[in-house]
């Protein structure tokens, strides 16, 4: 057993886990954290993207003592408060989920390729950017126009700010 | 059409949940004292088992029990069944194997149950299911459906000699030899329809909680239908009575078919909560997926198609094979029969198709409904049939369907069917305008130029759906009635609960089951909410599955809604003293039509609910409920056409471009339906493309994660160019069709049909790879 101390969509938490337990066991089954899912176990679906350090990481494919020290955001904790994140409004407005399981997933990855591309998405570049993360629902088509319109919205929300 | 009434693109009411993480599925639920369940599992396709030691495993930390298929069978759980009888042409019924939950002596497929560990959390039993050491004597095994049935083939069950489940047939030999022996030409085609797996997103998953004091158990499933699945686990598997057991399908991640069917986990966890006296809990894994979930297709076809000299259709006949796996699925026998040799006549005026079917068992994953079940597979034979004689025939492949489509109705097929409506020309020249298939050449020529192959392939697809008239499918081997339950129960504040048999897992019915509420009474749908999957709060209900949620499910919402309306008017018409002839409701209000005076929904249904002035002898409350069985199936219909690039050198295919029209009959939601739409596209191109379910000779799964199996990825597909034809479907007052299958059914013979297309060679099977289609064209 280890103490792993992070901080967790703001909040700065210790947990004491089993050496063996991945970063979305501790996220889901520790701290209760369930938005997070695990859909293949071989980091190819990516239904477990969190963001560690700002940037995208594939929670069940990784060691919860390797975020120690970390600063861990999940799907639980971008919107602010009844404020949802533009990428949260967009998949919603532009039908970009259906069951919702790889949503979570979908939203985080796709905030982490607006942030490194900035605003120079196209298609083809949002398309090959969610490589990682598997839809069986919405053959993609309403999510690549929910990244599309959220890279707009984010690029203005930045400037305002 | 008010903003939110039928027809609006509403956004969906269920997304808040799931956009913030707030989703509740399955492996969600943690329940006080739970315990893990980890299933051991066969690595033979086919073997004896000797011996399960699971001493050294019992004395492991947090080991709370070691469970066996013996152990099943000591306590006269049933076997699992399945729900449809089909006859084979000599009369004799069905040939069903035994299959337990866990084998107690013989293992058909690699991944099949022998064993379960019970512990305190999932690592510990994964633990100690590595200390459980099974003895096992392995047998011959067979994979291949074609090396299943020779004399001398392994063999998987006494009960079904030569491996044969079923040999069925459909439809007139003798008219269709006839057709045949006058036939100016005739085109023969062999396809194989590649074996799938399903591939929901969400593992399956099940919780089961016994509660001893009320000998009651509550399940907590991936299910499509938890009432099938109550009746099922209560009826055959002696799990307990109905009334005794409590099944909630909460937020499900996908179905696709294959959460219809009730698998041996849940069975297992029901009963060794009761064993072990805390709740059990098993979340699958990918792999564990792509081992038990029911696989779909797995069909090899030889058929010929008969042609008169004005290249009309005069004969068809087809010869398939379907694989089963190991054992038959719930719903497994209806696939290959009456859900597909009943849509062999296509979009198109064939007066003679005859149909054998031959079931086999391998020692494979059972095989079973995927999104669109048995007519996939018959819109891709008579589809990719189409082309190859438009080649054959020297025509244009358009001009050949419109040669022979159906253009008057009803229309009777030889197979049973009997197509309601429909305007198949309408869709081909939508798809055609938006595809500007006139300037195809023109653009090939130029794609030749760059050293690329360009192909255009048509993909005229039509299914049944609506699933289904109970008298029908009951006269034809169904085990249970297709119709569908609703309940309306207004508030005493005039907010609104609908309680549905249908079950949501992305089909967005939370928005659209609310938008019929909108359109009738003109209240927000944030007034209304919509109860399912929960057989504690919802009468019994048949679930979602064959695109039936809104051809039968709202339309039993619709029939409650009626009567309650009917109550409603002439509570009003009392309060305002006037008649109920005179009665409309406009904007949430029950008004005096020619008058302004009105009565708001809240004020009838309090005054439903206090019964101090209701009409003499009226029951008090506002609540009605109604069962609906359709009179018909239902018949989308639509023209896909593909056009894509195929680079010589690599065998790569790129998309250039990929139109859809679809006729639905009425839309309800036009946003949620293009949502449909586009996923089920994806599916039907990742079976031509990408996807394929792989053994080998011996039963060894080859394709069981996703770094294996070649799931359709963002990269892989194009965005794609819908619209829509209506014909209103004449068999429900609302005019629905179903959207939920189309893009799966369709979608796989325009691409075949494309890729053929461009490099001038018809013989390439699903999927197409590059490195296939590459050795397709250099083959000599």
């Amino acid at each position: 057993m280890s103490t792993v101390k992070l901080t967790v969509n703001g909040k700065a938490v210790a947990v004491d886990v089993e050496d063996r337990t991945l970063l979305v066991q501790l996220l889901r089954d520790h701290l209760n954290l369930t938005g997070t899912h695990v859909g293949c176990d071989t980091s190819q679906c990516g239904a477990c993207v969190v963001h560690m350090d700002g940037r995208a990481v594939k929670s069940c494919t990784m060691l919860a003592g390797q975020a120690d020290g970390a600063n861990v955001t999940t799907i639980e904790g971008i919107a602010k408060g009844d404020e949802l994140h533009p990428m949260q409004a967009a998949f919603r407005d532009n039908h970009g989920l259906q069951c919702g399981y790889c949503t979570p997933g979908m939203i985080m990855s796709a905030i982490d390729i607006v942030h490194r591309h900035g605003g120079q998405l196209d298609e083809a570049t949002v398309r090959t950017e969610l490589e990682g993360n598997i839809c069986r629902c919405t053959g993609y088509h309403n999510i690549v126009k929910a990244v599309l319109d959220a890279a707009g919205r984010m690029k203005v929300s930045q400037a305002a700010e | 059409m008010g903003v939110e009434g039928i027809g609006a693109r509403v956004v969906r009411k269920e997304d808040k949940r799931f956009i913030t993480g707030k989703g509740r599925f399955v492996d969600d639920i943690k329940l006080t004292g739970m315990t893990h369940a980890y299933f051991i599992r066969s690595p033979h396709a086919h073997a004896k088992v000797k011996k399960i030691d699971s001493s050294a495993a019992l004395k492991m930390p947090g080991v709370v029990a070691v469970l066996t298929g013996q152990q099943l069978v000591d306590d006269k759980v049933g076997n699992l069944i399945c729900g449809w009888a089909i006859t084979s042409k000599d009369g004799s019924p069905m040939k069903m194997g035994a299959w337990p939950a866990m084998a107690p002596e013989t293992v058909r497929f690699v991944g099949q149950a022998i064993a379960v560990v019970i512990a305190d959390s999932k690592n510990l039993a994964r633990d100690a299911a590595e200390a459980v050491v099974v003895d096992y004597e392995e047998l011959p095994a067979v994979a291949d459906m074609h090396a299943a049935i020779k004399p001398g083939a392994p063999q998987l069950h006494p009960e079904a000699p030569g491996n044969q489940v079923y040999d069925w047939v459909i439809g007139d030999e003798g008219a269709v030899n006839a057709a045949f022996s006058k036939a100016a030409n005739v085109v023969k085609l062999d396809v194989t329809n590649n074996r799938l797996a399903p591939n929901a997103m969400e593992p399956r998953a099940a919780i089961a909680d016994y509660d001893t004091a009320e000998e009651h158990f509550t399940l907590y499933t991936t299910s499509q239908n938890p009432h099938v699945a109550r009746l099922v686990l209560s009826a055959f598997y002696n799990i307990a009575p109905e009334h005794k057991l409590r099944v909630i399908a909460p937020d499900v991640g996908g179905g696709f078919g294959s959460k219809i069917f009730i698998y041996p986990e849940e069975m297992v966890a029901l009963w060794a909560s009761k064993k072990v006296g805390r709740p059990v809990k098993w979340t699958g894994d990918r792999t564990e997926a792509f081992l038990t979930d029911a696989h779909g297709r797995d069909h090899i076809t030889h058929a010929e198609m008969a042609f008169d000299a004005n290249n009309k259709i005069i004969g068809l006949k087809v010869k398939t094979y379907a694989n089963f796996g190991a054992y038959m699925s719930l719903f497994s026998s209806s696939v290959p029969t009456y859900l597909y040799a009943t849509l062999l006549s296509g979009q198109y005026n064939i007066p003679a198709i005859h149909a054998e079917v031959i079931g086999v068992y391998t020692n494979t994953t059972p095989v079973d409904a995927y999104r669109g079940a048995g007519r996939p597979e018959a819109s891709y034979l008579i589809e990719r049939l189409m082309e190859t004689a438009a080649r054959q025939l020297n025509v244009d492949p358009a001009q050949l369907r419109r040669t022979n489509f159906i253009t008057q109705f009803p229309h009777q097929t030889p197979v049973i069917m009997a197509y309601d409506t429909g305007d198949f020309n309408a869709s081909l020249d939508a798809a055609m305008k938006a595809i500007d298939y006139a300037g195809f050449p023109a653009r090939k020529a130029k794609a030749k130029a760059d050293g690329k192959l360009r192909g255009i392939g048509v993909s005229c697809y039509i299914e049944a759906c609506g699933i289904a008239p109970s008298k029908a499918v009951g006269s034809l081997g169904a085990g249970v009635g297709l119709w569908e339950s609703a309940e309306v129960r207004v508030n005493p504040v005039g907010t609104i609960e609908i309680l549905t048999g249908s079950h949501s897992h992305g089909q967005g019915h939370e928005t659209t089951f609310c938008q019929l509420v909108a359109e009738r009474l003109g209240v927000p749908i944030s007034q209304v909410s919509i109860v399912h999957g929960d057989t504690d709060k919802v009468q019994f209900g048949m679930g979602t599955y064959g695109s039936r949620s809104a051809a039968v499910g709202l339309t039993a919402i619709l029939k409650a809604m009626e009567k309650m309306e009917s109550k409603a008017k002439k509570i009003a018409a009392h309060a305002l003293e006037a008649s109920e002839a005179d009665i409309v409701i406009e904007n949430g209000e029950f008004k005096v039509t020619g008058t302004d005076k009105a009565i708001a929904l809240p004020m009838v249904a309090l005054a439903a609910y206090t019964a101090h002035n209701l009409p003499d002898g009226m029951e008090p409350g506002l609540k009605e409920s109604a069962f609906y069985d359709p009179t018909n199936f239902t018949f989308p219909a639509g023209a896909y056409i593909c056009e894509l690039e195929v680079d010589p050198g690599t065998g790569k295919t790129s998309f250039v471009n990929f139109v859809a029209a679809d006729d639905f009959g009425r839309l309800i939601n036009p946003m949620i339906v293009e949502g449909q739409v586009h996923g089920g596209l994806v599916q039907g191109i990742g079976q031509a493309l990408l996807e394929h379910a792989i053994y080998d000779a011996n039963g060894q799964p080859v394709t069981a994660s996703f770094m294996d199996y070649a799931m359709p990825r963002a990269d892989d597909v194009p965005s794609f160019n819908l619209s829509h034809t209506t014909t209103l479907c004449p068999g429900n007052p609302l005019g629905i069709k179903g959207c939920g299958e189309a893009g799966a059914i369709g979608a796989s013979a325009a691409v075949i049909n494309a890729i053929t297309d461009a490099i001038g060679k018809n013989n390439l099977e699903m999927p197409a790879t590059p490195d296939r289609v590459w050795r397709t064209i250099h083959a000599a």
